[in-house]
This record gives structure tokens, C-alpha cells and sequence, in this order.
């Protein structure tokens, strides 16, 4: 176990390396970062000398050793769109995206869960039916107009939620709903198709033989091995909804680290927007560790690779 | 009781003697999801083809005297402009037609690209095995840990906005899917008797790669693609509704609610209208998709 512990945190810090490369790299030769800092209307003059007195003019090798040494002491840069350090912004920000993921999660695996176990319970039955097809048609819907036309009915039309701003728990409802819905679909099918082979199991069907009663079946034999392959979607899920709040909030107005990103995408801040994209990369690599020691505990099948 | 046993008889005699090909279209005529897939995205495709012959007025034609003229279902509608007119004055339907050749385009184009890479890295990577498999698998979990929107945003928006730029970045970063299921039968099928018997006439890589494996793989890659193509037509409205895409004044779904998103609580149709088109086309083309996957393998059904 100790091995296989061991052996994932290297591969995670190989990823986590060329990661923040390949962000540094992407971000910095999409465009070039002094004339981004001088703005649309700065001379050539003036966007030399901003090159060197930021230090663009050095090589990028130098520039990205640079920028993950100081990353790898706890020093983020300074942001030049905010004109405070990086560190100050995602602290200040964090608890509202953490706040949105955890309730969104919520919502994922409370409906994700229910729905998929009902419809395994009779494949092929209304419920089972209404179950897929509630997933695929969830599939379909861009989170962002899902929001609109949630402030539309609940926010406006019969007024029960407000629809902008984090200033108290019934502002996180809605982000809620918009964003726990789009994982709602994959954690469904997988539980419904992790139940059903997983009820059709000599196991269950000895358990059943013994005399059980079918709901000490239902949760304490089956859904346990039928919730493995859920447990790494949900680890991979947190990661995504880290991403995706770069809508939802920007939607409903909440003062998190996805509006954030966005508004210093368009202030053309590469310091903050490259350390937000490796911040979220970390945080998904750190969550899938997880998931794979906690899969590896909980079936020690997983441990052989 | 006798007659109903004759009849199964017959259908189980007469299903026996399809060829593969005759199964599958008698698959497909009882499939309703890719029925109504096929004919949903094929309408999409045609009006975004033809969009200026079908669009009854010039979409970026404003009127300000026309502003903000309800559907034709309102009491105030008119027959001249059928899902009315934007703040601007230009013929809503007309803008929706063009904004279809935006979406298919930039879905079309973004999941070819996607494929083009996926599917070259899963194909190598699944029939050399060893360390190129293990630097491909490598790769894609460094991929899987990028936050893509997020980066596709920040990425398009710095490179400037443009159809092009959507479909690069967009493709770049949708690959991984393609690669997985490449990979994983890649694996599978390199094993089998007909590619040892290829190889045994004196077929070469190249050749066992292109000729045996690839044609097999064709099937389960279309799947992907149209999977693939709904995440992007998605991304790309996303992309769009938060001004980092689409550039105005051209029509884009994302970004005509983006423009609606301020008059929406007096015209409500400004916002629902394109989000339907959205979501009717994300549904017909995810449920082509696994209408696909039925019709050609039944048993991956679940």
C-alpha cells in the first residue's frame, strides 16, 4: 500500500511539472505578454520598455525556472491588472468557489446517486426511463443559459431566490443547482450500470438465499462494490466544477476565483490567469491521488497495477 | 398459440439470413432516439448550408424602428419577422440561421481536429505498447488535469477572437477521448488472427495500421465524434455568451443570449429562442451518437 502511495505522489509530481510548463508555454506565446501589460494603445516605445523592465526580453526557460521556483516557495507573482500579489487574490476568493463546489457536489451525487440506484432497481421500467432520459436531456443543456432561465422563474417571475452576489446561503442555491446539474448524467449512468451488474451477482444472489431483507441487500451488500468506479468520477468531478465556475459565477454574480479568472482574462492578466490554471490543475491532480488511494483502500484489487 | 409460433419462426429465420448490413438498418428503423437525431442535426446541417437562401431577412440588417418586436406567438408578433426582432432592430430567425453555421461549423471543425490527434496518438500508442504507450498515457493524464474551458477561454481571448481560433484551441484541448478508445482497441485488435495474417503475407506497420486496424476502428471513433462535438458546440457557445469568442455583430446562439441576456426579463424570447436551438441540437446530436453505437455494436449498450 505504502508503494502504491508513494508511487502516485511521483507520477503526480511529474504531472503537476510539465502541467505548469505547458500552461506557462501556452499562455505566453499566445500573445505577447509586454504589449498585453501596455494596453491597446501603448507606442512601440513604450512597449519596449515595458519588456525590459518586466523582464520579457528574457529567454522563456529563464522566465518559467523563474516563475515555478518562486511558485514552489509560496511566492505567486504580482498580479498587474489587480496591482496586488496573487497569493492575496485566490486567498480573498477561494471561500466562495469552495463554498460552490461543495453544495454543487451535493447536488451531483444526491440526485446522481438516488436516480441511478432507482433505476437499477427494474432496468427497463418508467423510472428507469425517466432516469436516462432526464440524464441525456441534462446532458444537453449549456450550464450557462440553465442559469438564465433559472434567475428568470426563480429569481424574477416567483422571486423565492436572489440572483446575484454571495452574501448569504440562499445566493449559493441556484449556482448550485446549475452547476451540480451537469455532472448529474455521468455519476447517474455509472451508478445505474454499476447496480445492475452489480445485483446480478452470485453474491446478492446468495445474500438473497440467505434471507435478507432486501433493503439490508440493497445497502449494505450491493451499493458499497457499485459505488467504486463513482467514487473516481466524483474526485474527477470537483475538478471540473473548479473549471466551471468560471460560468456559473460569472452568471450570478459571485466574487470567486472562476470570476476571477475571467476578469483577468479579459484585463489580459497572464501572472493571475496562468496561476489560476495551475492552481485548478493541482487541485484535480491532488483529488485524483486521492481517489485512487481511497479506490485502492476500499478494493484492494486496485493496488496491482 | 400455433400460429404465433410459426410466426416467430419465420422472423427468426428470416433475421438469421440478414447479412450484417440488412441488421443494422433494421436496427435503425426501430431506434427512435437516432431517428430523431439524424433528422434534427440533418435539418440543422441543411439550413446552416443553405442559411442564405432560407433566412427571410439580411441578419445583420438593423431597423431601429423595428426594435424588439415579440415572436409571432405574442398578440403584438407579426407574420414578417416570425421570432421577431433583437434590440437592434435585426430579424431574429434570420440571425438563428446563421448562428447554426457557426455552431455546426466550429463543432464540425473542433471535433475533426480533436480526432485527427486523438486518434493518431491512441493508434500508436496502442499497437507499439511499451514506453511510447506509457509517454502517450502520460500525456493524456497531464491533459485530463488541465481545466479546458478555462484555458481555451484565456487562450482564445489572447490570441484574438476568431472562428479559426476557436476551432484550434478548441480542438487542441478535446483530444483525450478519441485517444482512450483508440488505445484500448487498438490493444485488442492488434492481437487478433487477421493482423497476425496480414503481417505473415509481408504487410508492414503502415500498412497493418491503416489498412487492418483503423478501418475496424471507424465505428467507435464516429461515436466519440459526435459525443465530442456536442461538448464543443457547447464550449464554443459558453465561449461566446462570456465575450471571448464570437465576435459581434456576428450571429452566434451563445452569443445572441449574451446580447439578450439584458432585455430578458421584458422579452424573455431573446434568451429561451437560441437556448432552445442549442439544446435541440446538443440533444440531436448526442442521441445520433448513441443511436450509433446501438445500431453497430449493441452489446457496448451499456
Amino acid at each position: 500500500m505504502l508503494k502504491f502511495i508513494l508511487k502516485r505522489l511521483a507520477l503526480g509530481l511529474a504531472v503537476a511539472f510539465t502541467v505548469s510548463l505547458a500552461t506557462f508555454l501556452m499562455l505566453n506565446l499566445a500573445a505577447d505578454p509586454a504589449s498585453m501589460v501596455a494596453g491597446e494603445d501603448a507606442t512601440q516605445d513604450a512597449i519596449e520598455q515595458i519588456r525590459v523592465q518586466f523582464g520579457f526580453d528574457r529567454p522563456l526557460y529563464v522566465r518559467f525556472f523563474e516563475w515555478i521556483g518562486n511558485v514552489a516557495t509560496g511566492d505567486f507573482g504580482d498580479s498587474y491588472y489587480w496591482n496586488q500579489p496573487v497569493f492575496d487574490l485566490l486567498i480573498h476568493r477561494a471561500p466562495v468557489t469552495l463554498t460552490l463546489a461543495a453544495g454543487s457536489l451535493t447536488v451531483t451525487v444526491g440526485v446522481g446517486l438516488t436516480l441511478g440506484v432507482l433505476a437499477a432497481l427494474k432496468p427497463n421500467g418508467w423510472l428507469d426511463r425517466f432516469a436516462l432520459s432526464l440524464g441525456t436531456a441534462a446532458q444537453a443543456i449549456p450550464n450557462f443559459w440553465l442559469g438564465l432561465i433559472l434567475i428568470i422563474l426563480l429569481g424574477v417571475m416567483f422571486p423565492i431566490f436572489p440572483v446575484s452576489g454571495d452574501t448569504s446561503w440562499k445566493h449559493f442555491v441556484l449556482p448550485c443547482i446549475v452547476l451540480g446539474t451537469s455532472a448529474v448524467p455521468q455519476v447517474l449512468r455509472l451508478t445505474r450500470t454499476g447496480m445492475i451488474e452489480v445485483l446480478g451477482s452470485d453474491y446478492i444472489r446468495t445474500a438473497r438465499a440467505k434471507g435478507f431483507r432486501p433493503r439490508q441487500i440493497l445497502f449494505r451488500h450491493a451499493l458499497r462494490n457499485a459505488l467504486l468506479p463513482v467514487v473516481s468520477v466524483i474526485t474527477i468531478q470537483i475538478g471540473y466544477k473548479l473549471g466551471g465556475s468560471v460560468i456559473t459565477e460569472t452568471v450570478f454574480a459571485l466574487n470567486g476565483l472562476g470570476r476571477l479568472a475571467y476578469e483577468s482574462i479579459l484585463g489580459a492578466d497572464i501572472p493571475t490567469v496562468q496561476m489560476l490554471v495551475f492552481f485548478f490543475a493541482l487541485i484535480f491532480i491532488v483529488l485524483s491521488i486521492l481517489g485512487d488511494i481511497l479506490n485502492a483502500w476500499l478494493d484492494p484489487r486496485m493496488r496491482v497495477e | 398459440m400455433n400460429t404465433t409460433a410459426t410466426a416467430v419462426a419465420t422472423m427468426a429465420d428470416e433475421i438469421i439470413d440478414l447479412t450484417p448490413k440488412d441488421r443494422m438498418i433494421r436496427r435503425a428503423k426501430s431506434h427512435l432516439g437516432f431517428q430523431f437525431g439524424a433528422i434534427i442535426v440533418l435539418t440543422f446541417a441543411l439550413v446552416a448550408i443553405f442559411a442564405p437562401l432560407v433566412a427571410p431577412h439580411d441578419p445583420y440588417l438593423q431597423d431601429l424602428s423595428n426594435r424588439l418586436v415579440p415572436p409571432v406567438w405574442n398578440s403584438d408578433g407579426t407574420w414578417t419577422h416570425i421570432l421577431g426582432t433583437d434590440q437592434l432592430g435585426r430579424d431574429y430567425l434570420s440571425r438563428l440561421i446563421y448562428g447554426a453555421r457557426i455552431s455546426m461549423g466550429v463543432g464540425l471543425g473542433a471535433a475533426t481536429l480533436g480526432c485527427i490527434i486523438g486518434v493518431s496518438i491512441g493508434l500508436v500508442a496502442g499497437y507499439m505498447g511499451g514506453r511510447i504507450d506509457q509517454g502517450a498515457s502520460f500525456l493524456l493524464t497531464c491533459q485530463l488535469a488541465l481545466p479546458s474551458l478555462l484555458l481555451a477561454m484565456a487562450l482564445v481571448f489572447f490570441v484574438g477572437s476568431s472562428v479559426t481560433t476557436l476551432v484550434v484551441v478548441l480542438g487542441v484541448l478535446h483530444w483525450q477521448y478519441y485517444m482512450v478508445v483508440t488505445r484500448t482497441l487498438t490493444r485488442q485488435i492488434r492481437s487478433l488472427e487477421y493482423v497476425s495474417a496480414a503481417r505473415s503475407i509481408g504487410s508492414n506497420d503502415r500498412q497493418v495500421l491503416f489498412y487492418e486496424i483503423l478501418p475496424n476502428l471507424f465505428n467507435q471513433i464516429i461515436v466519440v465524434f459526435s459525443l465530442e462535438m456536442a461538448v464543443v458546440i457547447i464550449h464554443e457557445a459558453s465561449l461566446s455568451f462570456l465575450g471571448v469568442g464570437v465576435q459581434p455583430p456576428t450571429a452566434s446562439w451563445g452569443l445572441m443570449i449574451a446580447e439578450g441576456k439584458t432585455m430578458m426579463y421584458f422579452q424573455p424570447f431573446l434568451v429561451t429562442v437560441p437556448g432552445v436551438a442549442l439544446f435541440l441540437l446538443v440533444l440531436a446530436v448526442n442521441l445520433l451518437g448513441d443511436g450509433i453505437r446501438d445500431i453497430t455494436a449493441p452489446e457496448s449498450r451499456n
